[in-house]
């Protein structure tokens, strides 16, 4: 592998400028770092940092005139990439140097098979057709791990799942053996088992094809196993570059410290032997009704979630895990009666699961949920005031001039400055907007709030604060929570209790410490060895 | 200026810089509510009473009041005709008349013509006289004033009811959205140029008539934009976690999805409001719109068609309509750019 000395690709002082409205953002400030051949680069850094933007400015796919270098060099092989024509360019695109995307449900087309979407790179650079390219798509398939190849030309993405499409992306990618993979988040949308499998997937194609790869990503457990050397990104500079073991040992810049010292740590506080019970459920089912024919009859159902009996005391919180579509959210929006349920839900006492809205609101107000996107889940055009104030318009709304006062307490109480009610949500980052969110569920003092994968969208450091956030206010006013994650690490920190979920099934429920370290089901123990390797 | 003052929210002031950016929109818009300011107070610009008379040192103001001829002095007890230079006489004498820009109203007839109506444009008729010696600009001036109105009346109409349809079937979706959908379908598909023409000529149409029938027909045009809107909007987090807050579904479709919905019906109204003037006026061409007499354009367009040796009917009702139509699709082309989340500055 390091038999030819020169650098296969040497960024030399990249700056990156983005043009908007009357300002400029300057989005990479100088960065400078090598790529060998065969070597694995991680980019690591929080969301904002640059890193992407670098990556794409190697394939020049940047919103070219908003955005422009300043000054810089890339030189792929001693040519510099930001003097090429954009014919020279289109050589290098895909051929030499391809790159695969975060999203796979997006970076392909929908409308057409997997087939045509792979042949389309192999006619555009290699000029391949009829069976010779039928037969190299199949080997890609092949090489990339999907079971029949042959069979599964003519699919359609939405046929694949979301690990099979990235498989299908890196098939893409890997058509023309490229010198060069630039990944960026390949695996981030992924569940963890799949995420471990794409991972091995790279290292072994590495071997096999000898290409370099330049992975970008924010999870410090991939760029462990996964990488050769890291740069460190943090607001457009790389703060430090390091072999993955030494950076690991022993972090130089203060900024790679606290990245790596960021794990969500500590425990759930201990709960009172004698807490009251707030929420229990009986073979709860939420099944979603399949019709049919001309006259629509019921066929059958999609059992989103089965049976599912959970026990919630005071100032405790319940774990619930599993990968993607396994019913997690889909049971927190049945316990806020947001979607039709069968099955016991009983809380407080009073069995709600046949209320009707009028008779749920005057308990909406002990039971809040926040979710993941702190993105979607702020009204844009509410300033943050109005936003948290809502609860409180619904539940007080006769006691109007105590509403002020409330506002700034609930946002002292989550770390903001008590001025930023006047401002909007789009104004304020993605972790001081999850803040919001929990402002404006705690504000109405609730028994129980589900927290639908509050820390999913956010960077590992701002994930430890809300954590850390969230166990202070459990402690302070004796909340209960359920805390719903595919995120190993981060329930582990908070819950007691925990409840394993798999279509739709609960596979292993029991307190989280004898899960975490006793795991009895073949899946639970699957799930924790790919998060805690 | 007034909207300087009023603290809007960023998203607010974005648009409103992005509006002002567009700079044929922005003077279009300028344009178009002086026209129309004027032309609201069209009997002060256009009339056959002068705007104050001043007789035997006391005032009045025959634009508000009917004053009887005795008034002044004459002979009858019927309204004075100011026009009539034995009124005129009589007021000079002992006072002075204040006359607005155009002495004619739209119904006014030049009985002093020299030359057989429609007469061509002259001094004292400066686009000319129509068919029954009405003078042509009077009439442009009432017409403009009658064919906004009528299109902002029925836009506005339109719009609430629109909105309010399209929000219910789109917030519930279900039966009630699968109902009202058919319905529209069904509805949208009767010839609704045909049934205005038979109900014009059941009931003799006035402008509320009017308005009432073409309502019954234009509030569609909105429902199909709100209903997608609020298809999307119900399953958003923040709407989500309004219910969970308990927030009633009244306050959750006002306050958190009408504000989305808004953009994609402030970007069609100028195009309902032109294509309501354009309906009226076809209505008017055809002889089944307002009734005779009115100041229409529509009228206007008939008398050039029906008058091709006298061209400055057709050319004014068509200067004067293409103005308005363009100044208004001008307007809603900015209001479109400024209603566009990924147009930028430049």
């Amino acid at each position: 592998m390091t038999d030819r000395i020169n650098n296969f690709l040497e960024v030399k002082d990249l700056c990156v400028d983005f043009k908007s409205d009357d300002s400029i953002s300057h989005a990479v400030k100088g960065v400078s770092f090598t790529l060998q051949y065969g070597e694995i680069l991680a980019l690591v850094g929080e969301s904002g940092s640059g890193k992407s933007v670098t990556a794409l400015s190697i394939l020049q796919l940047l919103p070219y005139p908003a955005a422009s270098h300043p000054s810089g060099q890339i030189l792929l092989e001693n040519e510099d990439v930001l003097q090429m024509k954009s014919a020279r360019l289109r050589q290098i695109r895909g051929n030499r140097v391809s790159m695969i995307f975060q999203e796979p449900m997006t970076s392909l087309n929908p409308l057409h098979c997997i087939e045509k979407q792979i042949r389309e790179v192999l006619l555009l650079h290699r000029g391949l057709k009829g069976s010779a390219a039928t037969d190299r798509v199949v080997e890609l398939l092949e090489l990339v791990g999907i079971p029949k190849p042959r069979t599964r030309l003519k699919s359609y993405p939405h046929e694949l799942s979301g690990g099979q499409r990235q498989r299908v992306m890196i098939a893409m990618a890997l058509a023309n053996e490229p010198d060069l993979l630039i990944a960026d988040e390949p695996t981030t949308a992924l569940d963890v088992t799949i995420q471990a499998q794409i991972l091995n997937l790279l290292l072994e194609l590495r071997e096999k094809l000898g290409m370099a790869i330049l992975l970008i990503t924010h999870d410090l457990n991939i760029v462990k196993r996964y990488s050769d050397r890291v740069c460190v990104m943090t607001n457009g500079e790389i703060v430090e570059c390091a072999d993955t073991p030494q950076l690991f040992h022993k972090p130089k810049h203060p900024y790679s410290q606290s990245l790596l010292g960021a794990e969500p740590s500590g425990n759930p506080i201990p709960v009172h032997p004698e807490a009251e019970l707030i929420l229990a459920t009986q073979a709860l089912n939420v099944w979603f009704p399949i019709k049919k024919g001309v006259l629509n009859r019921v066929v059958d159902h999609v059992k989103a979630a089965n049976d599912i009996s959970i026990k919630v005391h005071q100032g405790q919180t319940l774990g619930v895990v599993g990968e993607s579509g396994s019913g997690k959210t889909t049971l927190g929006l049945a316990l806020l009666r947001l979607i039709r349920s069968d099955g016991e839900i009983n809380f407080f006492g009073q069995s709600i699961n046949q209320f009707n809205q009028d008779r749920m609101r005057p308990l909406r107000r002990d039971i809040q949920v926040v979710f993941q996107d702190p993105f979607g889940s702020l009204s844009p055009r509410m300033s943050i005031g109005e936003i948290i104030g809502e609860g409180l318009k619904v539940h007080e709304a006769n006691n109007v001039s105590g509403h002020e006062a409330r506002i700034i307490t609930a946002l002292e109480e989550v770390g903001l400055h008590p001025e930023t009610r006047h401002r909007y949500p789009h104004e304020f980052s993605g972790g001081q907007r999850q803040r919001i969110a929990i402002a404006r569920a705690l504000i109405l003092k609730p028994r129980l709030i589900i927290l639908d994968e509050p820390t999913s969208a956010l960077d590992r450091t701002v994930q430890c604060q809300i954590v850390d956030l969230l166990r202070d206010l459990q402690a302070k006013y004796q909340i209960s929570y359920i805390f719903i994650s595919h995120d190993l690490a981060v329930v582990r920190a908070l819950s007691h209790d925990m409840i394993v979920m798999k279509e739709g099934h609960v596979v292993e429920q029991g307190s989280a410490e004898q899960l975490f370290s006793n795991p009895q089901q073949p899946y639970t123990q699957a799930l924790i060895s790919a998060a805690f390797q | 200026m007034i909207i300087s003052k009023i603290k809007l929210n960023p998203i607010n002031q974005r648009r409103l810089q992005l509006f002002k950016a567009h700079k044929r929109g922005y003077y279009s818009l300028w344009l178009f509510l002086v026209i129309f300011l004027l032309t609201l107070g069209a009997e002060f610009i256009s009339n056959d009473k002068p705007v104050v008379v001043y007789f035997d040192s006391d005032f009045y103001m025959p634009v508000f009041k009917i004053y009887p001829e005795t008034a002044f002095g004459g002979e009858f007890e019927t309204e004075a005709d100011y026009r009539d230079p034995f009124v005129e006489e009589l007021i000079n004498e002992k006072g002075w008349m204040l006359w607005p820009l155009v002495r004619y109203s739209y119904d006014t007839i030049n009985y002093a013509l020299e030359q057989p109506a429609p007469s061509p444009p002259s001094g004292e008729n400066w686009l000319g006289t129509d068919d029954q010696a009405r003078d042509v600009l009077a009439r442009v001036i009432y017409g403009f004033r009658i064919s906004v109105l009528f299109g902002l009346i029925l836009t506005l109409v339109s719009s609430v009811v629109g909105v309010i349809v399209g929000a219910i079937q789109g917030f519930y979706g279900g039966k009630i959205d699968l109902f009202g959908q058919r319905f529209i379908e069904i509805w949208g598909s009767i010839p609704r140029l045909y049934l205005l023409i038979i109900l014009s000529s059941i009931v003799m149409p006035n402008f509320w008539w009017l308005l009432a029938i073409m309502l019954l027909f234009s509030w569609m045009a909105l429902v199909d934009v709100v209903r997608a809107e609020f298809l999307r909007g119900r399953n958003l987090e923040y709407v989500r976690a309004a219910r969970a807050l308990g927030v009633a579904n009244r306050d959750i479709m006002y306050k958190h999805i009408l504000p989305n919905a808004m953009v994609a019906t402030m970007t069609f109204l100028p195009f309902i409001l032109t294509g309501a003037i354009t309906t009226l006026t076809a209505l008017d061409f055809l002889g089944f719109g307002l009734p005779p007499g009115s100041p229409s354009l529509g009228e206007l367009v008939a008398q050039g068609k029906a008058n091709l040796q006298a061209p400055w009917l057709g050319i004014s009702a068509f200067a004067v309509l293409s103005l308005m139509l363009t100044l208004l699709v001008f307007i809603g082309e900015a209001a479109r750019d400024a209603f566009d989340p990924r147009k930028t500055l430049s």
